[in-house]
């Protein structure tokens, strides 16, 4: 199936979207000018140059070739690879292939729409959009299972649409994004199963039809099966999202579907509400952060590259250029020992940004050996051991969790208390080459701040910052007193998503 | 200038003839940059082919490659060029005895033989075509990114005691980047974007074919498979392509045949690097007590 202008304009149509009545390069440059809008109202910041690249680029591949146009539209428009998401969801509603629409039986005299049954061919042969009238669920069950095996893609697209027309149960004007009528298809096809089905009739084909005792451990090959098959159900599950967007898109239309689609791109997820997927992609995105961060706070100087100049050296060496001091020497710069000291609130008003906190202590800790952290509630304790001898986060948040000493009275936020301890214990830790990085939404619940005890530290280290989870706007409401303890720091920053973690980090580089 | 490429399907067959595996993605890209007379920013984890990439389409291109290889610390005079300062030294020394007047002296070490040419002056002085690859680019401060940026947008450079220096060619440019840092809005503005991911299945294995070829079909698929199952683990360095490689270079070297539990607990420090990795990989993969792979010989993996 090409995609062209001519049956971009037809789908325009349909889509009851208003075009110019001269067809081709006019529809087309409307849809590329629709496309780039939807980037930019999905966060993409696409600037006139690239905007004018696009355009370009449209002209050098040919329309019929959609995954290289996909492709070269990504290389001129998205310049992030956490973009790319975003990107392709748009790419695909505003790009999408011809299509039947919601309803595709009821909607007589669209061309390719139950082709399958008035051809009178096999059913998931040709046509698109049929639902296979007078196959019965299970062959189709049993159609899908062995086009999955054989990873018949053309097949597996054909089936898609099947079920999509059979399973989804679609209505028209639905104002919905499609997962639900994805969950119902997939639902119905029983799709959970599947991999186990695969599997069997794996089984079934090898000659000894030999199968491991379910409760032995997985072989290896076993393993490497399940994967490749849940691969292929991936892929499968894609085709059938697809053709849901493409029936949904010609329903009402590609504006509309678009915004119905957008979603915060990953640098604004809220940290408080990502899910379990996005908070595993920020775990990955946090990381270099964190590199960074940590690398810039261990240096000494911004450029430390040359020490003094050693001028007995300087000379003595320009003897050999007849006293010429043709290279300069150059005394090594005093190696330096920093530190890094990250003092987290794990109380229950931040409970769910307490997993990020714990990620951040855990990717600096990784990569920076001097790196040392503490949580505190209404007391504190040093956990910096716990990062350091676990492989994993989530060992390192389960010892946290359960090892760490932070409740002094009624476990109930205590800044001023927890900072007093702090500075009784660790003060004399604090040296000119120590960064502290602190992070909590200073809820005091109205104790005393004990503001003095950050006075004193900053005095001591070498630069004190502060994060802060809520919006600014709920700074100092309530019993949250940042500015209490801001005044006393280097900065004091909004820190609820990426983008603000990046701009906190790129401050304290280019500091 | 003549266009090097007719079709982004003739970009992915012409990479192939010199071993490199291409996608649509990283196919396009090259077609468009070679169109649009854009720089090309290449972003990807170590070890999936970026580097490699420069040197395939120079290879495809008949182009001599020239390597500007970015460390912290890289300044103009590494990066574009320097006066030879020492020579400069002793030539004035030297002129002590003869009493020249200075403004020929002057003139005389201002002068292109005493010009130490680097990489990006190479490049835009050079006539023969070239491709100029900037490698690792995230690794330099950001006052030499915007001298990049300069030298990327009029590919000229003027030097004050010789003057403007203009290219003659657009030569197709190639910046690589590890992701250690976010680069300039502006530089990224310049660039066409291609950001290279560890790769499919299919084309691993075929890497693996193509770059040892000693190794037979079903075993590379194997090897693939090994790889892919790794990455999927939450471990902290996920194997790369060259690490593959590696993997598939050692178990020639070691005479297996196929990949069994036992080849892979004695072999995987060349897959993962840190420990904790590894113990987790073997803990996952190499089961204890479970017999070795069955039924390889249909050349199917089943
Ligand atoms: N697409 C590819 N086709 C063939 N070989 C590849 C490919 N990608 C990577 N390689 C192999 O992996 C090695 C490492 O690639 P390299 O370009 O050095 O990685 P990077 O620059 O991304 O760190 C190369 O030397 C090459 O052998
Ligand atoms: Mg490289």
């Amino acid at each position: 199936m090409a995609f062209n202008a001519a049956k971009m304009s037809d789908a325009l149509t349909r889509n009851k979207i208003e075009v110019p009545s001269g067809i081709g390069d006019g529809v087309l440059l409307d849809v590329f000018q629709g496309f780039v809008h939807e980037l930019r109202a999905a966060g993409l910041p696409v600037s006139m140059t690239e905007n004018l690249d696009a355009m370009r680029a449209v002209e050098i591949v040919p329309l019929s070739d959609r995954e290289s146009l996909r492709e070269v539209l990504a290389a001129t428009l998205v310049k992030h690879f956490r973009h790319r998401s975003a990107f392709d969801t748009v790419f695909d509603v505003y790009f999408a292939l011809h299509s039947g629409g919601v309803n595709p039986e009821e909607d007589a005299g669209r061309g390719e729409v139950g082709d399958a049954e008035e051809n009178g061919g096999v059913p998931g042969q040709q046509g698109s959009g049929g639902s296979g009238e007078g196959v019965s669920n299970e062959e189709i069950a049993e159609m899908l299972l062995a086009a999955l095996m054989s990873m018949d893609r053309d097949q597996l697209r054909e089936l898609a649409a099947m079920a999509v027309s059979r399973f989804a149960g679609m209505e028209p004007g639905r104002p919905v994004g499609g997962t639900y009528y994805l969950y119902r298809t997939l639902r119905q096809l029983d799709y959970e199963a599947l991999t186990g089905r695969m599997m069997q009739r794996a089984a079934e084909q090898v000659l000894d039809g030999e199968t491991d005792s379910p409760d032995a451990p997985e072989s290896l090959e076993a393993r490497f099966q399940r994967e490749e098959y849940e691969a292929r159900l991936r892929e499968f599950r894609d085709l059938v999202e697809a053709e849901i967007r493409k029936r949904l898109v010609a329903d009402r239309g590609v504006e509309a579907m678009a915004r119905t689609l957008r979603k915060p791109l990953p640098e604004d997820v809220d940290f408080m509400h990502a899910s379990r997927e996005e908070m595993a992609q920020l775990q990955k995105a946090i990381e270099p952060l964190t590199r960074a961060l940590a690398a810039r706070l261990a240096q000494r100087r911004k450029h430390r590259n040359r020490g003094q100049l050693d001028f007995r050296a300087t000379v003595r060496h320009s003897l050999s250029y007849g006293g010429v001091p043709a290279e300069p020497r150059f005394k090594n710069p005093r190696v330096s020992k920093p530190e890094i000291m990250v003092v987290a609130d794990i109380s229950g008003s931040v409970a769910s940004f307490a997993r990020f906190t714990l990620q951040f202590v855990y990717a600096m800790a990784g990569q920076f050996s001097k790196v040392r952290s503490w949580v505190f509630i209404d007391g504190i304790d040093e956990v910096t051991n716990f990062f350091a001898e676990s492989d994993e986060i989530s060992e390192a948040i389960h010892r946290v969790n359960t090892e760490a000493d932070v409740v002094w009275v009624d476990g109930h936020s205590d800044y001023g208390h927890a900072f007093e301890v702090f500075h009784d214990r660790h003060l004399s830790e604090v040296t000119s080459k120590t960064s502290i990085i602190l992070l909590g939404d200073a809820r005091n619940n109205y104790h005393a701040s004990q503001a003095w005890v950050l006075k004193e530290l900053r005095q001591k280290a070498r630069r004190l910052f502060w994060l802060n989870p809520e919006p600014r706007g709920y700074w100092d409401t309530g019993d949250s007193i940042v500015s209490d303890y801001g005044v006393h720091c280097d900065g004091t920053y909004e820190c609820r998503n990426l983008r603000q973690l990046e701009r906190f980090v790129t401050a304290v580089i280019e500091a | 200038m003549a266009e090097r490429f007719s079709s982004v399907q003739e970009v992915v067959d012409r990479l192939r003839s010199v071993d490199y595996l291409s996608d649509t993605g990283i196919a396009g890209v090259v077609y468009l940059a070679d169109r649009l007379e854009k720089p090309i920013l290449v972003e990807g984890p170590a070890g999936v082919g970026k580097t490699e990439l420069a040197k395939a389409v120079a290879a495809v291109t008949g182009s001599r490659l020239i390597r500007l290889q970015c460390y912290e610390g890289l300044d103009e005079s590494k990066a574009l060029y320097e006066w030879n300062y020492k020579k400069q030294l002793l030539r004035i020394q030297a002129d002590r005895e003869h009493e020249t007047d200075w403004a020929v002296v002057e003139s005389d070490i201002f002068s292109e033989s005493f010009l130490l040419t680097r990489p990006l002056l190479e490049a835009i002085r050079c006539e023969e075509p070239i491709v100029l690859l900037i490698d690792e680019v995230d690794r330099v401060e950001v006052e030499t990114e915007a001298l990049l940026l300069e030298v990327l947008s009029d590919f000229q450079v003027s030097i004050p005691e010789l003057g403007t220096i203009v290219g003659k060619q657009r030569p197709i440019v190639i910046l690589t980047s590890n992701n250690t840092r976010e680069l300039s809005e502006a530089l990224k503005r310049r660039c066409l974007y291609l950001h290279i991911d560890y790769p499919e299945l299919e084309r691993e294995k075929e890497i693996v074919r193509v770059r040892v070829p000693e190794i037979d079909e079903a075993l590379a698929e194997q090897i693939a498979q090994v790889v892919r199952s790794l990455r999927s683990l939450d471990i902290k360095k996920a194997p790369s392509i060259s690490e593959t490689i590696d993997w598939a270079r050692t178990l020639l070297l070691l005479g297996h045949g196929a990949v069994d539990q036992e080849v892979i607990a004695d072999t995987l420090h060349v897959l993962l690097k840190y420990q904790g990795d590894i113990a987790k990989a073997k803990k996952e993969l190499v089961t204890e007590g479970k017999s070795i792979l069955r039924g390889t010989e249909s050349g199917k993996t089943l």
